[in-house]
């Protein structure tokens, strides 16, 4: 689905990635995972048309037997009509504007008639939206933003959801409720990319990972393989 | 002192402070969207002032088309401002963009003198314009009155624009963050452009407005509503529309009534009691009336 090919990126001055190579395909969940600084902001951002690689390719394919797209000279807005969606770092929602005008953003590529139908999908999903739907999303707690951010990016009806660091300042029992659609989501046949500080969730979530280290990507394989590794477990996992 | 003659000069601030509202609502939205203190602003009123002595002269249209006309041709200024300065120079620090937008203000009043000479031209309105009315005490020209029920209009249809439509909410988003507002599929360039075409387009009917309450203009008249409706923009809250709104007022209102009611040897004192006001407003309250602070995000 996703092809990211020898990609350089610089921000400024500074060499941030080397020659990154992922792979993502149809219906996984893939994990990224790595220290601060490392890169994997930088990577989805250059994905997502934020940021430009110097060299490689990015090919985007939004269904399985088309002809791959290359998706690294397109605009950030051209990126997610063609079907790619990212849930920034930081949630990002919209502080001064209501839940249902975030969710209103979310959709602001589509015309169709069932936005409205679409909204009231991430209500019943996360039901303290709806009660809350006319409330400044500033108002909301940490939880409830990530609830509505990740509402916010399924809006656009993407066919690769991205997420920047969805556990970041969230409570465990949050963190779980947030995992635990992300598995929904898949499972309805959206093609999931995480980047996590949370290791340990992030390999139980995805089928499989890679990881970084100073921009380039030091190991990837299934996440299965990757947690028993000993040199991730001690890094990565806490595990000594 | 009677009733009357402070019903009158309520009335008088009413109408300034509408035309420094229309003003001050671009500098506002402009500020609010891109972070730039825009000083070329009030020199689209200037643009819009001899844009419609054009048209009412050159082309002779009648009124309300010559408001249109003037409409859209400072939407079409602020477009090519927006495009080949503010736009190349996004992402670059605030100060650059604020020493740009003296630069274009300084370049257009030096366009206008060369091009229009320095000498003040007279406006001339259609003479049913000037035909004074009567309502009690109070008495204003029909000029005063179309004045205040346009800006009145405008602000309310632009209020609802940007409360309710699909552009308003963008344009919202786009102001709060930039990043994520494009992540979410907004074109910021579309949206910015819109920005800058709304607010300079009311800019530009405060100009005609300007020219029909003042009956002169020339290349430099832009400066002084500029700078009265910064003020005004900074007094509501710079970047919320409805503080513009209030500012504007407020500071239309303060400034007739200041000259109106004190003895005569203080009205040359106008300008410093303005900008007196406006220190005060920030000591007291540093993000304005209505501003709300950025800062303070959950």
């Amino acid at each position: 689905m996703l092809t990211v090919e020898n990609i350089d990126v610089h921000r400024g001055k500074t060499h941030v990635l080397h020659q990154i190579d992922l792979h993502v395909g149809h219906g996984e969940i893939i994990a990224l995972i790595g220290a601060n600084g490392a890169g994997k902001t930088t990577t989805l951002k250059t994905i997502s048309g934020l940021l430009r690689p110097t060299k490689g390719k990015i090919l985007y394919t939004p269904e399985a037997g088309k002809a791959p797209i290359d998706i690294s000279t397109m605009a950030p807005e051209q990126i997610v009509g063609a079907g790619i969606s990212q849930c920034p770092e930081g949630r990002g929602v919209f502080a001064q504007l209501s839940v249902k005008e975030n969710l209103l953003v979310g959709a602001y590529l589509r015309s169709d008639k069932e936005i409205e139908k679409d909204i009231q999908s991430v209500y019943e999903m996360f039901p303290i939206l709806g009660e809350r739907s006319t409330q400044a999303a500033g108002k909301l707690s940490g939880g409830q933003q990530m609830m509505l951010a990740l509402g916010r990016s399924l809006m656009s009806q993407p066919k690769l959801l991205i997420l920047d660091e969805p556990s970041l300042g969230l409570a465990p029992l949050i963190i779980e409720t947030i995992f635990a659609m992300l598995q929904k989501i898949n499972s309805q046949g959206v093609t999931i990319l995480i980047v996590e500080q949370n290791a340990v969730m992030a390999l139980d979530l995805s089928h499989r990972a890679y990881v970084l280290e100073t921009g380039r990507v030091a190991l990837s394989g299934l996440s299965s393989d990757l947690a028993s590794n000993p040199q991730i477990q001690k890094s990565y996992l806490g595990v000594e | 002192m009677d009733s009357g003659y402070i019903a009158q000069q309520l009335v008088n601030g009413l109408i300034l402070g509408s035309m420094y509202a229309l003003v001050a609502i671009g500098f506002s939205m402009i500020y609010g969207i891109v972070r730039l203190i825009n000083f070329a602003h009030g020199d689209i009123v200037m643009i819009g002032a001899f844009a419609t002595l054009a048209f009412i002269e050159t082309v002779g249209l009648p009124f309300p088309l010559v408001a249109l006309c003037v409409f859209l041709t400072c939407c079409g200024v602020g477009i090519v401002i927006e495009r080949v300065s503010f736009r190349p120079m996004r992402g670059a620090p605030q100060v650059t963009g604020f020493i740009a937008s003296l630069g274009i203000s300084i370049m257009l009043q030096n366009i206008g003198i060369l091009t229009l000479s320095a000498q003040p031209r007279n406006f001339s309105f259609p003479g049913y314009m000037q035909t004074i009315l009567h309502l009690g005490s109070v008495s204003f020209r029909i000029i005063d009155l179309v004045i205040f029920l346009t800006a009145i209009v405008l602000m309310v249809t632009l209020v609802l624009l940007v409360k309710k439509t699909k552009l308003g909410i963008a344009m919202r988003a786009t102001a709060e963050n930039i990043d994520v507002a494009r992540l979410m599929g907004i074109n910021i360039n579309h949206t910015i452009m819109a920005t800058f075409a709304i607010g300079s387009g009311l800019a530009g009917i405060a100009g005609l407005m300007w020219g029909g309450k003042f009956g002169q203009i020339d290349p430099l008249m832009g400066y002084v509503p500029g700078l009265k409706s910064f003020v005004a923009a900074v007094i509501g809250g710079v970047g919320s529309i409805p503080g513009a709104i209030l500012g504007g007022f407020i500071l239309g209102l303060a400034e007739v009534l200041f000259v109106g009611l004190l003895p005569p040897i203080y009205s040359s004192y106008r300008d410093a009691f303005v900008f007196g006001t406006l220190i005060v407003i920030l000591i007291i309250l540093p993000n304005g009336l209505l501003g709300k602070d950025l800062e303070d995000r959950a």
